[in-house]
């Protein structure tokens, strides 16, 4: 049971404070937040949605910290080819 | 000269093992075609009814006409973009334009429900008339029927059309050869999720309208300037472009490569496909436009196709190669390459 | 579409392959286990294995809630869904799912009330709008899906709704792990983690895996990028000798879990005692119940189910799929007498299962180029 895309929230449910608007491509979506009480939620933040329900707030600090450990890793393998390329490296196979 | 007897036995044999209908044999996808050839074909078929176009042309004295029935069972009869009757008569045309035949002409038959307001059938009506106008047709004839309520769903619209076959035209699957450019002119899955939507038992909201339109302004414009190097057409309706691809694969035996990235779709059906688990090429479309055109003539096809208004979107999203042989793939960018099959059922939303 | 499609740039995953391909070491065997099915699916939907170097090889896990339920389940589903007064709703995935007589779908076709819903809400929201029925939600999945389930319950409790009762299937995804790794036939060397579980759960559940067993396990996104990171993690921990658990999907997955889905789950579910897993066999502690407080919103004590058993028919190799011990294609039935269009088993039907993945993904592909007689170039 996998299926969970990421989507904006845009807004709250007036009167029902555990329903927001959430956004995915431009579609709008109810979804029950219920699950994301204990933190705080407001338009402008992104959430997994899974079976209309709201499981996780995404960190944005964390998919960028993620995004450069993969640019590194293509850095990184050009400072070894680099490296190994002076034959004073340790050969990377 | 065959005898009657003769001509029966030479038809191919039913084979059709389903005890019973269910909603996938009406869905477009491989259980319709299951449906149609193995248990329709075999018992009313001849050799005009082999090919399985979407309509069939006939000499009569001369003049090549084309022919096509079709039948309408929409739920809402209203939707954002239009209604039961557009697609009616759209949708018609299309079948007719697309086997490259100028539509001419339409019957209409109406099998309408008890107690629905006149007021909706009126609308209707000037739906109908209205699509008509845009779409150069004439309606000349046709039935009606009312039914008790609870059947009909409102109201059901079954369809005849005529046009003239343009002797421009040499379109055959046969004719297909790998290196062929793919042509598609616009958005997909605009309709489709649109009536789901509409319905009301899924929980979306977005800016969607159905894209329901007669294509022959694009068929046309192809006829003008490539018509010699135009293999194939067809408007992919239910089952979407992956169905209406896949049967061309199969009709010709070649193999046809999509450029995933190229595939215009818009974003909100994105959305909503992720959302519902649905690949947009298997979602209905109601006023889009596949052509195979030879590579020499593809250049000019597509800028004939852009030219047209509504036609702004068009472009081409792969080409048919030798091999796989009748299968269709779709390549993306990442190196990931899969096979797009026909739709199996009714396309059913996966949560995972 | 954010969060995904960098996740799918082109020049980052060539980029992952090539250090994966540096990492693992000649002349050894790296055999890896990703658990859940939906990275089954994405594994084989993006081309993943071909990305690969030969010595590296996944296995695919039992994380399938569709394909590890015994037929006898969804037969004992149906049976409800056949009684007068009933509307049957499940997810989308389970349409298909074989029961000996037939799947929902073929039921549905021959007059039973059945319904597709997306969320489990919208079933509630059936049995509101249909005083005169009953309104049964067939509730599959493991502990991601778990959670809607108990709120939605903790609703109908709240509604003092009378026609709404859930089927509870639903599967903990620890003891399915514990026993592939009890299992004398599994070598592995490492694992993919689950995504969305762990969203619930969070990462500590999985600190046996590192400290009792030695292996690494490092939870992984659904995005290519992901996979093939995690995979650069296991191969990195494997080089430098350290088992531990490691949390790749930082961005969604928080280490200690979601407080309020747990809690949801403590209030309304409990553990039975035992399990029948489709080949796994019994496990216990492995799946959840309706707590005694909420009999009245369990299907299984408002109505009969038959409870009967069912084996796999002889010739399916289901069970050793599912426990990574055959590749969908070494099955006897694969591609011929078992196809999604005529499945005798549910992970040909369903989305996650891995005969289904292979068989969109790779065995049409290879077919068709078999037919040609000349590679795809």
């Amino acid at each position: 049971m996998c299926l969970a895309i990421p989507g904006r929230v845009v807004d709250f449910v007036a009167e029902t404070p555990q329903l927001a608007v959430v956004e995915v491509s431009g579609v709008k979506r109810q979804v029950n937040v219920d699950l994301l009480r204990d933190e705080p939620l407001g338009p402008g933040d992104w959430v997994l949605i899974h079976v209309g329900f709201a499981m996780s707030k995404i960190s944005a600090a964390a998919a960028e910290e993620q995004m450069r450990m993969l640019q590194m890793l293509g850095e990184d393998l050009q400072a070894m080819e680099e490296i190994a390329g002076y034959q004073f490296g340790r050969d990377p196979s | 000269m065959k005898t009657v007897e003769e001509e029966v036995r030479a038809l191919p044999r039913v084979r059709f093992r389903d005890t019973r209908i269910e909603m996938a044999h009406g869905a477009g996808g491989k259980a319709s075609r299951r449906l149609i050839e193995g248990l329709i074909v075999p018992l009313l078929g001849g050799p005009l009814l082999a090919p399985l176009a979407d309509a069939a042309h006939l000499e009569v004295d001369g003049a090549r006409l084309a022919l096509t029935a079709d039948s309408f069972v929409v739920r809402p009869l209203r939707f954002p973009g239009g209604s039961i009757g557009e697609l009616a008569v759209n949708g018609t045309v299309n079948d007719i334009a697309v086997s490259a035949a100028k539509p001419l002409a339409l019957l209409l038959t109406f099998v309408i429900e008890e107690g629905i307001a006149t007021e909706t059938l009126e609308a209707e009506l000037r739906a109908i008339a209205e699509a008509a106008q845009r779409a150069g047709v004439e309606i000349v004839g046709g039935d009606t029927k009312v039914v008790e309520h609870g059947k009909a769903d409102g109201l059901y619209i079954t369809t005849a059309g005529i046009g003239r076959a343009d002797p421009r035209a040499r379109c055959s699957p046969r004719s297909v050869r790998p290196g062929d450019q793919v042509l598609l002119s616009g958005p997909i899955g605009d309709h489709g999720i649109t009536i789901l939507l509409a319905r009301g038992e899924i929980d979306l909201e977005a800016d969607l309208r159905s894209d329901t339109r007669s294509v022959y302004p694009f068929v046309e414009a192809i006829l003008n300037v490539a018509a010699s190097g135009l293999r194939w057409m067809r408007d992919p309706t239910r089952g979407g472009v992956a169905t209406a691809l896949n049967e061309l694969a199969r009709d010709s035996g070649q193999g046809i490569v999509l450029h995933e990235e190229e595939i215009p779709v818009r974003d909100a059906v994105r959305g909503a496909c992720e959302l519902l688990g649905l690949d947009p090429l298997h979602i209905a479309n109601e006023g889009q436009f596949l052509a195979v055109v030879a590579p020499e003539h593809a250049e000019a096809a597509l800028a004939a196709v852009r030219a047209v208004p509504g036609g702004g979107e068009a472009v081409i999203i792969g080409e048919v190669r030798e091999a796989p042989a009748r299968t269709v793939l779709a390549a993306a960018s990442y190196g990931g390459t899969r096979v797009v099959d026909m739709l199996v059922g009714d396309p059913l939303p996966r949560i995972c | 579409m954010k969060y995904v499609d960098e996740f799918r740039d082109p020049k980052l995953i060539r980029q992952a392959a090539d250090e994966i391909r540096r990492l693992a070491r000649p002349g050894r065997h790296y055999r890896i286990m990703e658990v859940c099915g939906g990275h089954t699916h994405a594994i084989y939907r993006f081309g993943l294995e071909g990305l690969l170097p030969e010595n590296v090889e996944l296995i695919h896990g039992p994380g399938c809630p569709v394909c590890v339920l015994p037929m006898g389940r969804t037969d004992d589903g149906l049976a409800l869904a056949e009684l007068p007064g009933v509307i049957f709703t499940a997810f989308g995935d389970v349409m298909r799912v074989p029961g000996t007589k037939g799947s929902p779908l073929e039921h549905k076709a021959r007059g039973a009330e059945i319904r597709m819903v997306y969320s489990p809400l919208d079933a509630l929201k059936l049995a509101q709008s249909n005083p005169g029925k009953h309104v049964v939600f067939f509730a599959i999945g493991f502990e991601t899906t778990a959670p809607s389930t108990a709120l939605t319950l903790l609703k109908a409790r709240q509604l003092g709704l009378k026609n709404f009762s859930v089927f509870c299937n639903h599967v903990t995804i620890i003891p399915a792990i514990r026993a592939i790794l009890d299992s004398p036939d599994m070598r592995l060397d490492a694992f993919v983690g689950p995504g969305h579980v762990s969203t619930v759960i969070g990462c500590r559940p999985y600190e046996f895996i590192a400290q009792d067993f030695g292996k690494p396990i490092v939870v992984s996104g659904f995005e290519p990028l992901d996979i093939l990171q995690s995979l650069v993690m296991i191969l990195r921990q494997l080089a430098e000798g350290r088992s531990e658990v490691e949390n790749q999907y930082a961005r969604v997955v928080p280490w200690e879990g979601n407080l309020p889905a747990l809690r949801a789950l403590e209030e309304v579910f409990e553990l039975r005692p035992y399990f029948e897993w489709r080949g796994l066999g019994f496990i216990s502690q492995s799946a959840l119940k309706l707590r005694d407080e909420f009999a009245e919103w369990d299907s299984e004590r408002r109505f009969d189910v038959p409870g009967i058993r069912v084996t796999d028919p002889k010739a399916a190799q289901c069970g050793e799929v599912l426990k990574g011990v055959l590749k969908p294609p070494q099955c006897k039935l694969f591609g011929t007498e078992c196809t999604p269009e005529r499945p005798v088993g549910a992970l040909m039907v369903s989305s996650e299962g891995a005969c289904a993945a292979y068989y969109h993904y790779v065995h049409r592909l290879a077919e068709a180029n078999a037919a040609a007689g000349s590679l795809e170039g």
